[in-house]
This record gives C-alpha cells, structure tokens and sequence, in this order.
C-alpha cells in the first residue's frame, strides 16, 4: 500500500475513534448533567420537571426530623424553604445550621426526594453553590 | 528564629534555581563549558537547601511552634507524632513545598544517574527543570508561603482535618506527587531534544526509564488515594469521579501513553513529535492538576484552600509552561510525523491506536471535569457533571482498548502476518468468550457489563499466558517482557475487581437494635452492642459486631464513630473484614430513637483485586526499569 494511503487510513481511524468518542460525550452530557438550582428559584416553579437536579443551601436550624432511617429537613436560602427527604445514612458532615448541596427530584407534593446528600469537606467549609444560592437569595431580597 | 531560617532557605533556594535554570541553558545554546558545569552543583544546592525548608517545616510541626501560621492551622498539641509529621502536606503551603523538594529530587537524581549522557543534554536538561524550579518557588513566596508567622502565637492549633488523621495522609501525597512531578523529567527530556534539534533514539531511551519511573508512582499514588477513599471516607467508594482524582488520573492516562509511543520512539525512531507533544502534554496536565486542585475552582475534598490570587499566579504560570514548550515544539519539531516505515498490521500500528485510545479517553474526562467551570464562567448557570457521566463515556472507550492489549504484544514491528497472529490467539478468544459467560453464571446473574468485563479480563490474561508460553520456548525473556506482561495482567485483574464489585456488591442501610442480625451477600452480622471508648485525642462510640458464615463465626468488627475534641464534626472508621475474594464493609451511622444504630453493610466481592492490580501494574513497570539494556548502557558508558 502507498504511505499516502496508509497515513490517511491511520487519520481516519483516529478520526472515528474521536468521532465516536464524541458521540458518546454528548449523549452523556445531555443525560447525566445535574443542574444546580438555588430554593427560591424551586419555589418560584423553575426547577427541571421531571429530571435529577441539585439544589445548594443551609439545613434550616431545627427542621431535622427522624423517622427511623428516612430523615426529613428544610434546605433554605434564608428566603424560600423547600422540604426535603432522604432514606439513608447522612454524611458525617450533614448538620442543621451548615450548607450542603443535595441531588434528586422534586415528587407531587412539592417535596424534594434526595437520591445523594452531599456534605463534605470539613466543618468550617461552606460548598460555593450553597453560598451562591445565598448570596442570590440576599440580592434579590435587597432590591425588592 | 528557626522558621525564619526556612523562609531564607527558600528565598535562597529561589536564586541559586535561576541560576540552575538560565546559565546552563545559555551555556549550551552557545557552547560556553564554564556555563554547562554549574547545572550538577546548583542542582545539588538547591535540593540541600529545599531539604533545609523542609525539615525546620517538620520540625514547627513537631515542637508544636504555633507562632508558625501554618502549623496552628493545620496542627494541634494532642496530634499524634505520626500525624503532626503528615500534617506537613497536609494542607495547601506545605503540600506545595512538598511538590518542589520532589522536584529537586528528580532532578539531583538526574543529575546524579546520567553521568553517561552528553554534557550539553545534561545541562539542557536539569536547566529547565530548574525553570520550573523557579517558578514554582515564586509561587510559594509570593503567594503562599508555610513559615508565614503568627503574632502572637497561638495557644493551641487549631487541628488537622480528621479525615486526613490516617496513616494514608502519611504515604498518599508524596507518592502521588512524585509520580505528577516525575513527569517533569520527561518533559525537560524533551524539551532540552527540542532545544538541541537532536530528536533520537538515545534520548527516547535515556528518558523511559525516567517516565516509567513517574508513572509507577502515580499508579502508586492513585491506588492509594482510592484504597484511603474506600476505607477513611467511610462510605464503601473507591472512585468517585472527583474532580481532584481526575486531576490525576488524566495525567496517569497520557502517561500511559507516553510510555507506549516512547517505545516505538526507541526501537524504531517513530512518532518523534507525537511522543514529545505526549511528553509536554502530561506535564502540562500534572501542572493544570495542580492549578484545579490548589486554586479552589472546583468543589471537593482536596480543596483546603481558596484564594483567587493563587490560582491566577498558577494558571499564569501554566499558560507559560504550555505556550512557550508548544512554541518551541512548532518551531522544533521534526516535521516527518510518523517516522520509519511500518504496515497497516504492524506493532506501531497497534501502539498508535491504543495511544489514541488513551488519549481520547482522557480528553474526555478532562471535559467532563472542566466542563461546569466553563459554564459557569460563561454564566450559563451552575452544572455539575456526575459520575454517570464518566462511567457512560469512559466505559465504551476503555473496551476497545482492552481488546488491543490482547493483541498488540503480539504484533512484529515494521510488519505482522495478521493471520498468524489470529491463528495463535483463538484459544485465548475461546476462554474469554467461555469466561465472559460462566463467571456470571456462577456468580448468580448474567449481565451483559459484567459478561463483556470477565471477556475483556480473560482475554488479556489468555493472550498473556498464551505468549509468555511461547516465548520461554524461544529463550529468557528479557524484564521489559515480563515487566509488560506483568502490568497487562495487574489491568486485568484490576478489570475483574471492577466488574465484580460494579455487578455483585450489595449494600444494605439497616436500623439495628443489640442481638439484631443483618444478612449480605450469605453473610450473617450481628450487632453485639455500641459502648463508649475513649482514643489519644477523640472519644468514640464503638459497635461490635460478630460476622459469621452459615452459623460458623468469622470475625469481631468494630466500626467507630469519633468526635475529636478539636472539632464538632463526626467522624466515621468503618470496620473492614478483607478477603482475597470479597470484604465485608461494616459502618455506623447515627443514633436513632430507642438505642438503635443506623448502620451500612456492604459485600463487596473481589475489590481488593482493584488495588491489587494497580500493584501489578507498578510491579510490571519497576521490572521493565530494572531490565538489563538500561544498566549495560550505563556501564558502557562509565568504562
């Protein structure tokens, strides 16, 4: 075979490798993206329908209730409070009163269903969603 | 006073690496000798005077100086020795010290081991590496230095992270940084051939055993990191797709490549310029690493620290490392791509393709991972891209590469009759196709993933043994042959531990009362009973629990919750049972009403085959370093 022919067939193999490589991102990046979420957007009715999304925050001070291994609590912004549940063990982080960014989906009754709780880092650590919803929540209350 | 000498230390240390990474690189651009010979002796300085800041670093850490800043934010008096002396690295200013007294280390050992290699490459050599000495010494005065004071000195630190109290924090960071800095030999490599215009095959061979050298650390490091994961985080995992184990595994996976096409660079004076661009590439990852994990851009459990100013300097940093060498390799870089002549069925054939493989793979998990900063930066909201993503892309793409690694050792260079090659392999086709469908059989359940990840498996070891069988028939093989062998069968057993645990671990989060009895996996554990026990510098609730098979007693567990005095934050130590062919992870939640614990088990069948692989891998690559070429060479050359 001409070293022209060859060399073109070696780029069109990596060419469908990449090709292919592509594809799969794309599917995957249009299926697997959580998006982030602040509550007062949730409460205003912008959350995805029907799809995983994430929402960052502060566990309201006294709103933990057990109920064996499912645990219920309100993630708030300080301005709109959203009702979560979660069937589980919580991280050793997750504490009334901290930030903690939470995936899952929203059920008929407006009630977050939490599939992951995330709490990590160490104590003093606040996660940059759960500062942004925050800090938006502040915004928007001081311009009204 | 004796911080202070530390800090001059490295101001120190900061001049005499200009001096190392400027005069030597003039010295052989203009052939001025007086030049070329300080690069050995200013390397030698600056490594002493690193290990100066580094030891009065552990000593702070040690007499417990909390007029040091970053002792009392990182330290505490009721710190155990062992992890007063981890705490080093244990946050960001140290970790970065750690990084640059790891680079002078590479780089004394350059020094010291290529007294056969032409002067003018040495000095080339251990001159960029002094640049990238230099600046990463800039960074750690300007912007973070560890011996920053405190006034007045506290009264007691403010404590290391439990989390990071393990004996992992010990051996993780500076394995793993080794393998990240090591890169920077093969990149100087490369870049002082660039510089000299001399693009061979000697300096294809005095740089793989460097690279793998690297890379064995980083497979070290990685599996150690995942190995702490799995049993300090509490939580079972062992991969998380965080953006900080990306961070080095995208490295690790253009490392790997690397090491493939320098092979062909050596033996046949192929793919010059596409193993220089790899070379380039993987140091530029280990630096871009280093920027998302210090500069506090992306969320996770390594980011200790967040300072905007840090990060710009990194990436200002970076864009000069990976401009100016792509500059330079525009200029420089031979312009014939492929090299010697080969045939579509050939070795380099086979190498090529995997090379794409890998680094397509890693493309895409540098996307996955890079992908919601962009979004973010481009204000099209906050995203972030989850493990199903990575599993879903890097799965399909990994596949295929396994198929190769079955064949590709067989392959000639130059030019393979294909056929014959098929004609050899079919038997090892007939016992991965055979596995791939009796593994999940006996295991309980057939998946089509699990059934494709034994095949793949059983494919690589048949193929191996297959070759190792038929080479001893033809004479000793040499240790880079068994040095391949023996990393290609750690991939394997490190596939069959991931899809044993992926399709049959079980995991249960169960509410248990004492004398309560949980059942995983055909395993029976009861909970005796939770009582309280005191520990150096935490208290702790501990559980007991009995294991037992079939009525038959295996073992007595004993999970932790902790609260360290120093911190209001828990901390949970699961309780391992290891086993060659399954764990039992057993951790304790909270405390629910009526004294009962909430408590997970896991079965987790052959995981410890994941990490056992990774040590093949790093045991294949320390025998093709150990192989006899190299040593003959040096000797050769002494004589």
């Amino acid at each position: 075979m001409k070293p022209r022919y060859k060399r073109g067939l070696i780029i069109v193999a990596a060419l469908v490798v990449i090709g292919i490589a592509a594809l799969l991102i794309l599917n995957a990046l249009n299926s697997n993206i959580a998006l982030y979420v602040t509550p007062s957007d949730v409460a205003a009715g912008k959350a995805p329908q029907g799809q995983a999304f994430r929402i960052g925050g502060m566990v309201k001070e006294g709103s933990v209730k057990r109920d064996d291994l499912t645990v219920h609590f309100v993630i708030t912004d300080l301005v709109k409070d959203i009702p979560v549940s979660y069937t589980g063990i919580l991280p050793d982080l997750f504490k009334e009163g901290k930030g903690a960014v939470i995936q899952g989906r929203l059920n008929t009754n407006g009630e977050f269903v939490a599939s992951e709780v995330l709490a990590k880092h160490d104590e003093n650590y606040m996660p940059p969603e759960a500062k942004h919803a925050l800090d938006q929540a502040q915004k928007n209350g001081s311009n009204k | 006073m004796i911080p202070e000498f530390g800090h001059y230390a490295l101001i120190l240390a900061l001049c005499i690496a200009l001096i190392q990474g400027i005069l030597p690189l003039v010295g052989a651009h203009y052939g001025r000798r007086e030049y070329l010979v300080l690069a050995r002796p200013t390397a030698q300085i600056v490594f002493m005077l690193l290990a100066i800041a580094f030891v009065i670093l552990a000593w702070s850490f040690y007499v417990n100086d909390f007029s040091v800043l970053y002792v009392a934010e990182h330290s505490n008096s009721q710190l155990p020795v062992m992890y007063r002396l981890g705490a080093v690295w244990g946050g960001h200013e140290g970790s970065l010290l750690l990084w640059i007294f790891l680079l002078s280390t590479w780089t004394i050992l350059v020094a010291q081991l290529s007294k056969a290699l032409d002067e003018f490459m040495v000095a080339r050599v251990i001159g960029v590496l002094g640049l990238v000495t230099s600046g990463l010494l800039l960074f750690v005065l300007t912007t973070s230095s560890p011996f920053e004071r405190l006034l007045p000195a506290a009264p007691d630190g403010r404590s290391l992270n439990p989390l990071l109290q393990d004996p992992g924090l010990v051996f993780h960071p500076p394995m793993l940084y080794m393998g990240y800095v090591g890169f920077s030999v093969a990149f100087a490599f490369a870049i002082a051939s660039l510089l000299s215009g001399r693009l061979d095959a000697a300096w294809a061979r005095w740089s793989r055993p460097w690279t793998t050298a690297a890379w064995v650390f980083l497979t070290l490091g990685i599996a150690l990191g995942s190995w702490w994961a799995y049993y300090e985080l509490g939580w079972g995992g062992w991969w998380f797709w965080d953006p900080v184990e990306n961070a080095s595994f995208i490295p690790w996976l253009v490392g790997t490549a690397l090491l493939h096409s320098l092979a062909v660079t050596e033996k046949r004076g192929g793919f010059k310029s596409w193993t220089v661009l790899l070379a380039i590439t993987a140091f530029s990852l280990s630096l871009l690493g280093t920027f998302l994990v210090r500069s506090g851009v992306l969320t996770s459990v390594h980011a200790f620290a967040t300072d905007p100013k840090r990060g710009i300097f990194i990436l200002i940093f970076l864009s000069l490392v990976v401009g100016s060498s792509l500059a330079l390799y525009a200029w420089r870089a031979p312009k014939n791509t492929l090299g010697g002549k080969f045939s579509l069925s050939s070795r380099e054939t086979f190498i090529l393709l995997g090379n794409v493989f890998l680094v397509v793979s890693a493309g895409s998990v540098l996307l996955g991972t890079l992908y919601p900063l962009l979004i973010d930066a481009l204000h099209l909201g906050k995203i972030s891209v989850g493990p199903p993503y990575f599993n879903s892309v890097f799965v399909p793409i990994m596949a295929p590469l396994l198929v190769l690694m079955g064949i590709g050792p067989w392959t000639h260079w130059k030019n393979t009759n294909l056929i014959s090659v098929i004609k050899r392999l079919w038997l090892a086709g007939l016992v991965a196709v055979c596995a791939g469908i009796a593994i999940p059989l006996i295991m309980g359940q057939f998946t089509w993933l699990a059934g494709l990840g034994f095949l793949l498996a059983f494919w690589i070891i048949a193929s191996g043994c297959l070759q190792v069988v038929r080479q001893a028939r033809l004479g000793k093989p040499t240790r880079s042959f068994i040095g391949m062998q023996v990393a290609h069968l750690g991939m394997a057993i490190f596939v069959i531990g991931v899809t044993m645990v992926g399709a049959y671990q079980e995991e249960k989060d169960v509410r248990m009362l004492a004398g309560e009895t949980v059942t995983v996996g055909g395993y029976q554990i009861q909970l005796v009973g939770v009582n309280r026990v005191p520990g150096p510098n935490y208290q702790a609730m501990r559980g007991t629990f009995l294991l037992s098979q079939n009525g038959k007693p295996q073992a007595t567990m004993y999970p932790e919750k902790r609260s360290y005095f120093s911190s209001t934050m828990p901390m949970t130590e699961a309780a391992i049972d290891v086993g060659l062919t399954r764990d039992i992870y057993v951790s304790l939640g909270e405390e629910l009403s009526d004294k009962a614990w909430a408590v997970r088990v896991y079965y987790k069948p052959f995981v410890d085959w994941i990490w056992g692989g990774c040590l093949f891998m790093a045991l294949g690559g320390v025998l093709a370093i150990s192989d006899k070429r190299y040593r003959i060479k040096l000797k050769r050359a002494s004589a």
